[in-house]
């Protein structure tokens, strides 16, 4: 079984068989991460470029360690180093790297459709880090990674995904998965946060966050933006924390054995309290686990290697 | 001038179209420059061998006055890497445009008659179209102090606005159109509220939802068009409401017009041949100001368009370098070229049912004409004699590698069309003939 594809740019994209072969091709991988010697020889000979636009410390060192762990050599670029500053654009820099033969692109870019734009432009693999507010699709596929290893079906499963809705390409993500796979999404906050036609993606829209968690199974907190505050989008953090926290108290409206998940870096006791974030209900650190296997699982699909 | 001179012209076997004058088959004959007549059986004077008369067989094809295009960006002077005066003109007339009405957000900005001469001169020495500048309504477009508005009609300017940068301030726009009318000089506004619209690249909806991208909501344009139309009732100006893209902005005129504020609109063929389904892969040549609606406004524009409510179809010709446009989508400029598209995608809506073949030449020619005070747009005797010969029936497909704009930046690469300039005139003379 391979991924029929050169590049993953976008969960919209993907079938739900696709994202499941993601997901067992990852299940391998998980194995290799827990094993004392965690490096198989998939890709050896491959290169992959680390093409990040955007600071990033977890998915940029994610990237990283899952294409060490399959032998690849990895090649880490940033703005700050390369010749962006220097006026070229995208694509031509993009041309450069994969004139140095790169095999698989993973770029992260603060302009929506910045990745589909490089995959149609470049031979190399191009792999989605997050671009803009549009989608993060690595990040949706360890999310459904970890709910399957918590043994929980997707069909009708509730999951609530909880803040700036509007300004995240996490949540795209995750909505496109599992409204894919069958799961029942609730979207959760104030309604400057809510972009326009929201429900029309197939989800069911709250500005109440406690009537929102009621009997839901997965709670999924997005994080918020601090900066936005001067944007009119909430007018306190303090405000936002009490209406949109997720408390202690609040978590008890979910079903008794509920997850939380949150994609970091979490603002403690702004969008989750402390208590709730080391909770037994967090699966945040599972989270960033699995990341590096999913992500083993992509380069692994995309590189031909299989 | 690269295009021979004649004398006189006369044009044979074809239909003419002048709209509210002529309709059916007649001949057109032009001399000197000017029309001197239309009808059957024309003579044609006798001047020995009669070397400076030339014939055109239009059999088969439509004769319509020349087309007026109030919206234009000619680019030049500071951005002649995208289009110049000669280039843009030269687009024009391939359109079947013979007269043009160029934006002022040049650089520097046409604020004052200096660069409103510079344009003529260079219009002049291209010898394509005629063009119109239009002037700056506040120096440098800055929306804070009146242009020269005076010295700017005095140099040629037709109208004023601070296209693309919109007049925020309502009392530097309740001044301006004030002002304006000491010289009945039309006001024009692109309507677009810069908070509601700020970090906008698409119109705000399901797509930009699901692509991630920053919206522009209907409401961006709704809002100035209620404010201006505000305005336009208080001060009593010529109000001129450049590319119309919205439901709400086609009511709010309909209501105006209707309680007889003096005011104008525009809608540009992108609006009613598009939706903002058109961006859904991050397709930069599918981004404009405003953006591509819904199929609701598009409707909703058809019928402006059809009940009057809609006066013009202008083109809003915005070309752009490639490497402006190959970027990101957030980052890419707007805009669109669109004088060699208009008249096929015009004649759309004739194929459509919306609107009789006259009633599409008159929002192309008498019209836009009517609406500047431009003594073009007609085939009456003793006009310019600028004419447009169409064959409406040639079905094309648009290769923008063909086009005569600098820039080729069209979201219609590729489309099938049916309707074609094949001979323009421009005062008398030949200047665009299909290869």
């Amino acid at each position: 079984m391979s991924l029929k594809r050169k590049d993953l740019t976008s969960i919209a994209s993907l079938s739900p068989d696709e994202i499941m072969l993601i997901l067992e091709t990852a299940d391998s991988f998980k194995e290799v991460t827990g094993r004392e010697i965690k490096k198989v020889p998939a890709l050896r000979g491959k290169t992959v470029v680390n093409f990040f636009f955007e600071p990033s410390t977890r998915t940029r060192t994610s990237f990283e360690l899952a294409a060490k762990r399959l032998s690849a050599d990895v090649i880490n670029f940033s703005p700050s180093s390369s010749s962006i500053v220097k006026g070229e654009s995208l694509l031509d820099t993009a041309r450069n790297i994969e004139a140095m033969q790169a095999d698989i692109i993973v770029l992260r870019h603060p302009s929506a459709g910045a990745a589909e734009t490089l995959a149609r432009g470049v031979k190399s693999s191009v792999i989605n880090a997050g671009d803009g507010w549009h989608e993060h699709p690595t990040q949706a596929l360890l999310d459904l990674f970890t709910l399957r290893e918590k043994k929980l079906e997707f069909k009708g499963l509730r999951v609530a995904i909880v803040g700036d809705l509007a300004h995240s390409r996490v949540a795209r993500s995750n909505i496109y998965a599992l409204t894919k796979l069958g799961a029942e999404v609730r979207a959760v906050g104030p309604p400057t946060m809510i972009p326009a036609c929201l429900e029309k993606l197939g989800v069911r829209v709250y500005y109440d966050m406690d009537e929102a968690l009621r009997g839901v199974d997965v709670i999924m907190m997005l994080r918020l933006q601090l900066e936005r505050q001067g944007r009119a989008l909430f007018p306190t953090i303090r405000e936002y924390s009490r209406l949109y926290g997720l408390t202690a108290d609040r978590l008890r409206l979910a079903e008794p054995d509920a997850l939380v998940m949150h994609p970091g870096p979490v603002n403690r006791g702004v969008e989750i309290a402390p208590e709730v974030a080391d909770s037994f209900a967090s699966v945040i650190l599972d989270q960033v686990t699995n990341g590096v296997a999913v992500r083993m699982g992509v380069l692994y699909l995309l590189s031909g290697a299989n | 001038m690269a295009h021979s001179l004649h004398h006189s012209i006369l044009i044979r076997g074809g239909h003419v179209i002048d709209p509210g004058r002529m309709n059916g088959p007649a001949e057109v004959l032009i001399e000197n420059g000017k029309i001197v007549a239309v009808g059957h059986n024309l003579a044609v004077p006798s001047r020995g061998q009669d070397a400076s008369l030339r014939t055109i067989d239009a059999t088969g094809q439509l004769v319509l006055p020349g087309f007026v295009d109030l919206h234009v960006h000619l680019r030049e002077p500071g951005f002649e890497y995208k289009e110049t005066i000669q280039t843009g003109t030269a687009s024009a007339v391939a359109g079947g445009f013979t007269s043009v009405c160029c934006m002022p957000n040049t650089n520097p900005v046409n604020d004052n008659q200096a660069i409103t001469e510079f344009i003529l001169d260079q219009a002049r020495a291209a010898g394509n179209a005629h063009v119109f500048p239009v002037g700056a309504v506040t120096k440098g477009s800055e929306g804070k102090e009146l242009a020269e508005i005076g010295d700017l009609r005095r140099a040629g300017c037709v109208a004023i606005s601070d296209d693309g940068r919109p007049v925020m301030n309502s009392l530097v726009m309740r001044r301006a159109m004030e002002y304006a009318l000491a010289f009945d000089l039309p006001v024009i506004d692109h309507c677009e509220d810069l908070h509601l619209s700020e970090g906008g690249c698409m119109n705000e909806g399901l797509v930009s939802t699901q692509l991630g991208l920053q919206g522009i909501p209907a409401a961006a344009e709704d809002v100035m068009v209620a404010r201006n139309l505000a305005l336009a009732e208080l001060t009593g100006a010529r109000l001129h409401l450049a590319h119309v893209s919205t439901a709400g902005s086609v009511r709010m005129v309909r209501e105006a017009k209707a309680r007889g504020i003096r005011v104008t609109a525009e809608a540009c063929p992108h609006h009613f041949s598009l939706t903002e389904e058109a961006v859904r892969d991050f397709n930069t040549l599918a981004k404009m100001n405003p953006p591509l609606r819904t199929w609701q406004d598009i409707q909703a524009i058809k019928e402006g368009l059809r009940d009057g409510t809609i006066d013009v179809i202008a083109t809003d010709h915005a070309p752009h370098a490639t490497q402006d446009k190959q970027r990101e989508f957030a980052e890419a400029p707007f805009g669109i070229v669109g004088l060699e598209t208009a008249l096929p995608l015009t004649l759309a809506l004739v194929e459509e049912g919306v609107l009789s073949l006259e009633a599409a030449v008159a929002k192309l020619t008498t019209a836009p004409a009517q609406t500047f005070s431009l003594t073009k747009g007609t085939l009456a005797p003793g006009a310019d004699a600028d004419v447009v010969v169409v064959d409406a029936q040639r079905q094309w497909e648009v290769d923008p590698s063909r086009f005569r704009s600098k820039s080729t930046n069209t979201p219609f690469a590729g489309w099938k069309v049916k309707g074609l300039a094949t001979t323009t005139i421009v005062a008398g003379n030949v200047v665009y003939e299909l290869a």
